[in-house]
């Protein structure tokens, strides 16, 4: 009875903790993200007050915020959505890959962490925030810009390469042979083919398997589905995150609706708390070592997203500015970062240096990302003046 | 013109052209049924220098406004085969002695042989007004006449 009132008051404590912190966050116009990977690493191991007795409960809420993260991403796309954003935009989305890819993946190598640490840091590095990015777009006014399409549709691909990247991670972090790991990405591949074709087709039944015009119904069998095929697709070690993404395409239309709408107040809460967990199981002592390598990936890598960005505009015929604000407005990494870097540490085959760098980085990003989008035109405009002026 | 529809993965679709003065006009209609009227900026054609959340009878108020020139425009084109007929657009000022009263009391037929095809009235075309349809100020009427007639008439709108 007493552990159940110290883990109540905890919990209590945490949650209303980053609803303080979530405001803050919204007040300074920046993700609270990185507010809520702080106060994480305040409560965790090695800060300043750690907590106990609510473990049980933050690692599965923790589960399930991954995968409602993921379920919504999904369920804002139709498959229709997918396929012709995927048309329109593979080149630029291998740009993007390779571009942003492999500052990670060298910076891994470099501190010893191995093919491992490199492919996890790789994917780090690569995959934009959609969810900073879109809510950016939104509140600087910027829907209707010519490049505002170039930029979805590069989330879109880095979306769907997430599909096939996490089930390979998966796979190499359980440590299968070079065999096994081909087998996962066979299945995944196959596997993603299937539920697309069946969306495009089919889209309309597996909605009307969850729907229901009762909303506590409609709750049950979402979540129900959603756990369950999550479930069954990290056993056939496909990644859960993947089955739920997966999930949320397949279900279309106006239950699409429904279910975003019911579902985002879930994912907001779940998600905050997989934030914490991860600032929980991160060090904070391990992040001033390395910092500085941070701050130079941090670096690199915001100028490697302006130059694809700045290529992918280019391409679709937008002016110069429309390039530099495209390229800005994916600098921001956030949550998928996290979640690459989560698997890797639960999987404990990558060091705990690589949780202390991957929560700096995104620290940064997740700040810098919503900075840049802002202040890229301002000081384009002020650089072209002092050039015009000095010639 | 070349209206241009481009898909907006996860939020909807934009449908947008570009006008002789330089300007990109659309509409970006979001899929949990909202509207967006967006005006690009002048210097910069990629960025939008106006958004408009609009509802649905925002919107259709909205596409009555610039459909009444169009409604002239099909009049127009109707009798271009009749030589010597036009059609104007005429506005019921506010100090017009009309404002308020009946359609029938300008026996606008009768003395300048023009016919009143149809009233503008806050963004909703009213097509055949009966003579007891009420003016209000700035009502447009749509007239059908000789240059004549439609001067004639013109003059009496904002005379009596």
């Amino acid at each position: 009875m007493h552990d159940t009132a110290i883990s109540l008051i905890e919990l209590g404590a945490v949650f209303f903790g980053l609803g303080i912190l979530g405001r803050l966050a919204w007040k300074i116009g920046v993700s609270p993200i990185p507010l809520y990977l702080l106060g994480g690493l305040a409560f965790g191991t090695g800060g300043l007050i750690p907590l106990h007795g609510i473990q049980p409960f933050t690692h599965i809420a923790s589960e399930l915020g991954v995968v409602l993260l993921l379920l919504l991403l999904g369920l804002e796309y139709s498959a229709g959505e997918l396929v012709t954003g995927l048309r329109r935009s593979w080149l630029a989305g291998l740009i993007d890959i390779v571009l942003n890819a492999v500052p990670g993946a060298l910076v891994a190598l470099l501190l010893g962490w191995g093919p491992i640490g490199a492919f996890t840091m790789a994917g780090v590095t690569y995959i934009s925030s959609s969810g900073i990015v879109a809510k950016v777009l939104g509140d600087l006014g910027r829907l209707g810009n010519r490049e505002t399409p170039v930029i979805l549709s590069i989330l879109v691909f880095e979306d769907l390469a997430m599909a096939v990247y996490l089930p390979i991670l998966t796979a190499v972090l359980a440590g299968v042979s070079f065999l096994g790991g081909l087998t996962a990405v066979g299945v995944s591949l196959v596997v993603i083919t299937l539920v697309l074709v069946i969306a495009l087709r089919f889209g309309k039944y597996v909605s009307a398997l969850v729907d229901s015009p009762d909303q506590e119904v409609f709750l049950l069998r979402l979540l129900g589905a959603a756990l369950l095929v999550a479930g069954i697709a990290s056993e056939l070690q496909v990644s859960a995150a993947v089955g739920s993404f997966l999930l949320g395409i397949a279900i279309s239309g106006s239950t699409a609706v429904n279910a975003s709408r019911m579902l985002e107040p879930l994912r907001d809460l779940f998600a905050a708390l997989f934030f914490v967990v991860f600032g929980l199981n991160t060090d904070p002592s391990q992040i001033p070592p390395v910092l500085p390598v941070a701050l130079l990936l941090a670096v690199a890598t915001c100028a490697t997203k302006v130059l694809t960005g700045w290529l992918a505009a280019r391409m679709q015929g937008v002016g110069r500015m429309g390039q530099l604000r495209a390229g800005a407005a994916l600098v921001a990494r956030g949550e998928f970062s996290i979640v690459i870097a989560g698997l890797a540490l639960a999987s404990g085959a990558v060091t705990g240096e690589l949780a202390a760098l991957a929560t700096a980085y995104v620290l940064l990003m997740a700040v810098v990302g919503p900075v840049a989008a802002r202040v890229v035109e301002p000081v384009a405009r002020m650089f072209l003046k002092r050039l015009s002026s000095k010639a | 013109m070349d209206v241009t529809v481009t898909p907006l993965p996860g939020l909807g679709t934009q449908q947008d052209f570009t006008t002789r003065s330089g300007h990109r006009i659309g509409v970006i209609t979001y899929r949990d049924g909202r509207f967006e009227l967006i005006v690009s900026d002048h210097e910069d054609p990629d960025k939008v220098a106006a958004s408009v959340d609009l509802t649905t009878t925002e919107t259709s108020a909205l596409a009555n406004l610039l459909g009444a020139p169009q409604l002239v425009a099909q009049l127009t084109e109707q009798q271009r085969e009749v030589a010597g007929i036009t059609t104007w657009q005429l506005p019921v000022a506010p100090n017009s002695p009309y404002d308020g009263r009946a359609l029938g009391e300008t026996e606008m037929r009768t003395r300048t042989s023009a016919s009143i095809v149809a009233v503008v009235r806050g963004g909703t075309v009213h097509p055949s007004p009966r003579p007891d349809f009420h003016f209000v100020a700035s009502d447009l009427v749509v007239v059908v006449g000789t240059i004549d007639g439609l001067r004639a008439a013109s003059e009496i709108l904002e005379k009596g």
